[in-house]
C-alpha cells in the first residue's frame, strides 16, 4: 500500500509539471494543444540523445531545453497559431481549428522524432534503488519528482507574485478586460504558450530518467495531461497537482495490483466520473 | 450541413452503380484499393454524419471500427457462430457504445467529446487484450469465410449506400435541420424548444453504428485477427482527414477526399515508409489553412463566384 | 384580483453565481393578458432573471411556475415548448440559414410540431406580422439591426409562445425605429399575448406596461404602475444615487 502511495506520488510530480504546460497552454493562450505529449517526447528524446551520444547529464538537458523549447513554442505560437486567433470568431471555431492544426503538428513531430530515433528511448541513470519511509524506488524517481516540485513552486510564486504573473493570470480570467487595462494579450499569450511548452519539454526530459518512451507515446501524455486539467479545474494550478496525484496514485495502484496493461483504462474511468459527477472539475468555479 | 435534394440522391444513384462494377474492371492490388476506398467512404460518410453539422471532430472511428471487427472474431473463432448474426451484433454493441458515450460526454462542450475519443481505441484495446490475457487465454481470433474482396467491395458499397440514404432522409427531417440550428447555436436551438443533447446522442449513435458494422465486414479480409490491429488509432484520423479534406458540408463530401488521399498515402507509404506519418501532419495543416471547407467548399465558392460575374 | 389569474408566476427566487448575488428573493405575479416590465440599473439582474424563467439557468433558491406547474427545475427546450418563447439581450440568429429558414427554426420544435410547407407558410405569416415577409430569402448578414431584431421576434413568435419575454428588445434602436418597435409591441399586446420585457427605454415603459417590478442589485423595490413607480423615491435613489433624491 504505502509502495504504492509513494511511487504513484512521486510520478504524479511530473504529471503535474506537464498538466501545467497544459494549463497555461488551454487556460491562458485558449490553444487547445493536443501536440502537448509529442512536446513532452521531444524533450525525452534530448535527455536521451545527448546523454547516450556525449553523456551529458539529464539535469543538464533539462536547463539546455528551456531555451530552445521557449523559442521553438513561441514560433509555433507566432506564426502557425496566431493566424487562427485573429480569424477566429468564436471560441468554439478557434478550438476546431486548433486541435486540428496541433493534431498535424503533433504527426510531424513524431515524424522528426522517429527519423532521429524510431526506437525505444533507453538509457539507464541514477537507477539505483533508494529507501523512503520503508518503500523501495530508485533515485532518479526521487530526483525527477524534485525537480519538478521546484520549477513548480518557482512557477507558482512567478504567477503570483511578479508583474508578468499577474498579467498571465489576468489573461487566464479574460482576454477582453486584461485588453482593456492596458495588457498586451498576444504577447502575454504567446509567452504563457512557450512558457507551457518548456514546461512540458521539460516534464518529458524528466520522465525520460525513469520511464522508457518511444515516438509513438505522445498522445497517451497529451490525454493524461488533459485528464489532469479537466479534473483540476482549468487554471487552477492548485487543482492540477492534486488531480496529477490521484492519477499517479490510481494509475500506479491498478498497475501493481490490476495489471500494467490497465493504467489508460484506470485515467479513462477517473475522466468519466469527472464527465458525469462535476465537468467543471473538482476545484472549478463555475457552475453552468 | 445543407438540407439535401432529389438531384443529389439521383447523381448518388449513379455513381453507385457505375462503382458496382468496380470489382469487374479491376483485380489484385486495384480490387484491394477499392475496399480501401469503399470502407473508407462508409466510415467518413458515418462520421459528418455527426460531426459535419456539430463541428464536434469524433476520434471514436477506430473504437467502433475494432469493436466490429473483434465482436465478428470472436464469435466466429471462439464460438462458432454465423458471420451474419455477429455482423447483427456488432452493429448493436456499435450502436449502444456510441450512445454511452455520447450521454456522458455530449451535454458538455465539444472539447470534452474530442479528448474522450482521443484515447478511446487505445483504451477499449487495452481492455480487450486483458480481458483476452486473463480470462479468455490468449489465441488469435480466426474469421474464414468464403468472401473473397468482390465480395467484401459489395458488402461496402451497400454499407456506404444505406449511411448515405440514412443521411439524406435525416438531413430532410426535423432531426437534420435541428442539426443545423444546433451548428448554428446552440442556445437558440434549445429555446425553440430542441433536446439538442439528444438530437447530438441519436446521430452519434448512428455513427457508432456504422462503424461497428464497416469493421465486422473488413474482418474476413484479415482472417488473423490480433486487437492490435483492429484497434489502430490511426484509423480515426484517416477517417477525419479524408472527410474534412473533401469538404464536411455535404453529405457527399468526403467521397471527394477518400480517393485522393488513399492514393497518395498509399504512394509515399510504399516509397517512403519512414516518412508516411508527416504526410497526416500536412494533410492537417493542409485543412486547417487552405481548405477550412474542404475541395467541396472551394469547388462551391468558385462556382459562386462565377455565377456572379456572368 | 389579477393574483388569481397569473400565468407566470416567480415567488422567492435567488441566484447566485460563487459569492455574487445577481437574484436575490424576487417575487412577483403576472397575469394572463398583462404587460410587466422589469426595471432597474444596469448590472441589477434583470437578465438574470430572464435567463432564470427561460431556462438558461436555474434558480439557487425559490420557484416559477407557468399555470401552476413549476418549471424552474425543467431544461430550456421543455420550457420553451410549454409555452415561454424570447429574445436575447445581443440578437442570436443561425447565421448559416436564410431568414425564413430561422423563422421555421421557431416553428417546428413548438408545442404544434409544425414541419413541411405548414411550418413555411406559419413562418412567412410570423415574418408579415413583423413586416418584413419580402426579405424571408435574404442571408442574415444582410440584414439591418432592427430587422435582425425583428427576425428573432418573428422566430419566436413562430412557437406560439403563451408568455414571451422580451430582453431589451428596444435597445439599440433609432428614434424612427423606436417608433415602429413601439407598435409592434403594442399590436402584440392586443393580441393577448403575456409579456414580460426587461428595457430600459423609459418612455417605452410608460406607454406600453400594465405594470413594472423595479430590481436594484438583485432586490425588488417597487412594484406598480409605471407612473408611481417611476415616481418613487427609492427607484429614484436606485437609479441616480443618494445625492439625487
Amino acid at each position: 500500500m504505502i509502495d504504492i502511495l509513494i511511487s504513484g506520488l512521486l510520478l504524479s510530480g511530473t504529471y503535474a509539471l506537464v498538466a501545467m504546460g497544459l494549463n497555461l497552454q488551454y487556460g491562458v493562450a485558449r490553444i487547445m494543444n493536443l501536440a502537448n505529449g509529442e512536446v513532452l517526447v521531444l524533450g525525452a528524446l534530448a535527455a536521451f540523445w545527448l546523454y547516450t551520444t556525449s553523456q551529458v547529464s539529464p539535469l543538464l538537458t533539462v536547463i539546455l531545453v528551456i531555451p530552445v523549447s521557449f523559442t521553438g513554442n513561441w514560433i509555433i505560437y507566432r506564426f502557425l497559431l496566431t493566424p487562427l486567433v485573429k480569424r477566429s470568431k468564436t471560441q468554439g471555431a478557434l478550438e476546431v481549428d486548433s486541435i486540428l492544426a496541433t493534431f498535424g503538428l503533433s504527426f510531424i513531430i513524431i515524424g522528426i522524432i522517429v527519423s532521429i530515433e524510431g526506437g525505444f528511448f533507453a538509457y539507464k541513470y541514477l537507477s539505483e534503488p533508494i529507501r523512503i519511509l520503508g518503500s523501495t524506488t530508485s533515485l532518479n524517481r526521487l530526483l525527477a519528482f524534485l525537480v519538478a516540485a521546484l520549477i513548480g513552486v518557482a512557477l507558482y510564486l512567478w504567477l503570483n507574485f511578479s508583474r508578468p504573473g499577474v498579467a498571465v493570470r489576468a489573461v487566464a480570467v479574460s482576454t477582453e478586460a486584461s485588453g482593456l487595462v492596458g495588457i498586451n494579450v498576444p504577447r502575454v499569450s504567446a509567452i504563457a504558450f512557450a512558457l507551457g511548452g518548456t514546461i512540458t519539454a521539460v516534464g518529458g526530459a524528466l520522465i525520460s530518467t525513469f520511464i522508457t518512451l518511444d515516438a509513438s507515446m505522445g498522445v497517451v501524455f497529451t490525454l493524461k495531461a488533459l485528464i489532469i486539467v479537466i479534473m483540476g479545474g482549468v487554471g487552477e494550478i492548485r487543482g492540477s497537482i492534486i488531480a496529477a496525484g490521484i492519477l499517479g496514485v490510481v494509475e500506479t495502484g491498478v498497475a501493481t495490483l490490476v495489471d500494467p496493461g490497465l493504467t489508460l483504462a484506470s485515467a479513462y474511468l477517473i475522466f468519466v466520473l469527472i464527465l458525469l459527477f462535476r465537468p467543471q472539475g473538482l476545484f472549478g468555479k463555475h457552475t453552468t | 450541413m445543407k438540407r439535401s435534394n432529389w438531384q443529389e440522391l439521383i447523381w448518388a444513384a449513379v455513381i453507385t452503380i457505375l462503382a458496382a462494377f468496380w470489382p469487374m474492371l479491376a483485380n489484385g492490388y486495384w480490387l484491394g484499393i477499392g475496399v480501401d476506398v469503399m470502407m473508407y467512404v462508409a466510415l467518413a460518410t458515418s462520421w459528418v454524419l455527426f460531426s459535419g453539422p456539430t463541428h464536434y471532430i469524433s476520434l471514436a472511428s477506430a473504437a467502433f471500427f475494432g469493436v466490429g471487427g473483434f465482436i465478428v472474431g470472436t464469435g466466429m473463432s471462439d464460438y462458432g457462430t454465423s458471420f451474419w448474426s455477429m455482423l447483427a451484433l456488432s452493429a448493436v454493441v456499435g450502436a449502444i457504445l456510441a450512445a454511452l458515450i455520447g450521454l456522458a460526454t455530449l451535454r458538455l462542450s465539444g472539447v470534452y467529446f474530442v479528448i474522450f475519443t482521443l484515447g478511446l481505441a487505445e483504451m477499449i484495446r487495452n481492455l480487450v487484450s486483458w480481458v483476452q490475457n486473463n480470462f479468455l487465454g490468449s489465441r488469435g481470433l480466426y474469421v474464414l469465410t468464403d468472401f473473397s474482396d468482390e465480395h467484401l467491395f459489395w458488402m461496402l458499397l451497400v454499407t456506404s449506400c444505406s449511411i448515405y440514404l440514412v443521411g439524406w432522409i435525416i438531413s430532410r427531417s426535423r432531426l437534420g435541420f435541428a442539426m443545423r440550428i444546433i451548428g448554428g447555436n446552440e442556445t437558440v436551438a434549445r429555446h425553440v424548444g430542441i433536446n439538442t443533447s439528444m438530437a447530438k446522442v441519436i446521430l452519434f449513435t448512428t455513427t457508432g453504428l456504422f462503424g461497428a458494422i464497416v469493421g465486422a465486414i473488413i474482418a474476413p479480409r484479415w482472417s488473423y485477427i490480433e486487437p492490435n490491429q483492429v484497434f489502430s488509432p490511426q484509423l480515426s484520423f484517416f477517417v477525419v482527414i479524408m472527410a474534412l479534406l473533401g469538404g464536411s458540408g455535404r453529405l457527399w463530401g468526403p467521397v471527394v477526399g477518400v480517393i485522393p488521399f488513399l492514393l497518395i498515402w498509399n504512394w509515399v507509404d510504399a516509397n517512403f515508409p519512414n516518412q508516411s506519418i508527416l504526410v497526416l501532419g500536412l494533410a492537417f495543416l493542409l485543412i486547417v489553412y487552405a481548405l477550412p471547407n474542404g475541395f467541396v467548399g472551394r469547388i462551391e465558392d468558385l462556382h459562386n463566384k462565377m455565377k456572379r460575374h456572368s | 384580483m389579477r393574483v388569481s389569474k397569473a400565468i407566470l408566476s416567480v415567488k422567492g427566487v435567488s441566484k447566485r453565481f460563487g459569492g455574487l448575488v445577481a437574484v436575490s428573493n424576487l417575487s412577483f405575479d403576472v397575469a394572463e393578458h398583462e404587460m410587466v416590465g422589469i426595471i432597474g440599473p444596469n448590472g441589477s439582474g434583470k437578465t438574470t432573471m430572464m435567463n432564470m424563467i427561460s431556462g438558461v439557468f436555474k434558480p439557487t433558491e425559490g420557484r416559477i411556475s407557468l399555470r401552476g406547474q413549476l418549471i424552474s427545475d425543467l431544461p430550456a427546450q421543455i420550457i420553451s415548448r410549454s409555452g415561454v418563447g424570447r429574445t436575447f439581450q445581443l440578437v442570436r440568429l443561425l447565421p448559416g440559414l436564410t431568414v425564413l429558414e430561422n423563422v421555421i427554426a421557431g416553428a417546428v420544435y413548438g408545442h404544434r410540431r409544425r414541419w413541411g410547407s405548414d411550418a413555411e407558410g406559419f413562418a412567412h405569416d410570423m415574418l408579415e406580422r413583423v413586416g418584413i415577409d419580402a426579405m424571408s430569402y435574404s442571408p442574415i448578414s444582410s440584414l439591418t439591426y432592427i430587422d435582425q431584431k425583428r427576425v428573432e421576434l418573428a422566430r419566436t413568435l413562430a412557437g406560439e409562445p403563451e408568455v414571451l419575454l422580451l430582453d431589451e428588445w428596444l435597445a439599440g434602436l433609432n428614434p424612427t425605429e423606436l417608433a415602429t418597435g413601439i407598435k409592434l409591441i403594442h399590436a402584440l399586446r392586443d393580441e393577448g399575448i403575456t409579456v414580460v420585457l426587461v428595457e430600459h427605454v423609459m418612455d417605452a415603459i410608460r406607454s406600453l406596461c400594465d405594470r413594472c417590478v423595479v430590481i436594484s442589485s438583485g432586490a425588488k423595490i417597487a412594484e406598480g404602475a409605471p407612473d408611481e413607480v417611476l415616481s418613487d423615491s427609492e427607484v429614484i435613489r436606485a437609479y441616480l444615487g443618494d445625492d439625487d433624491a
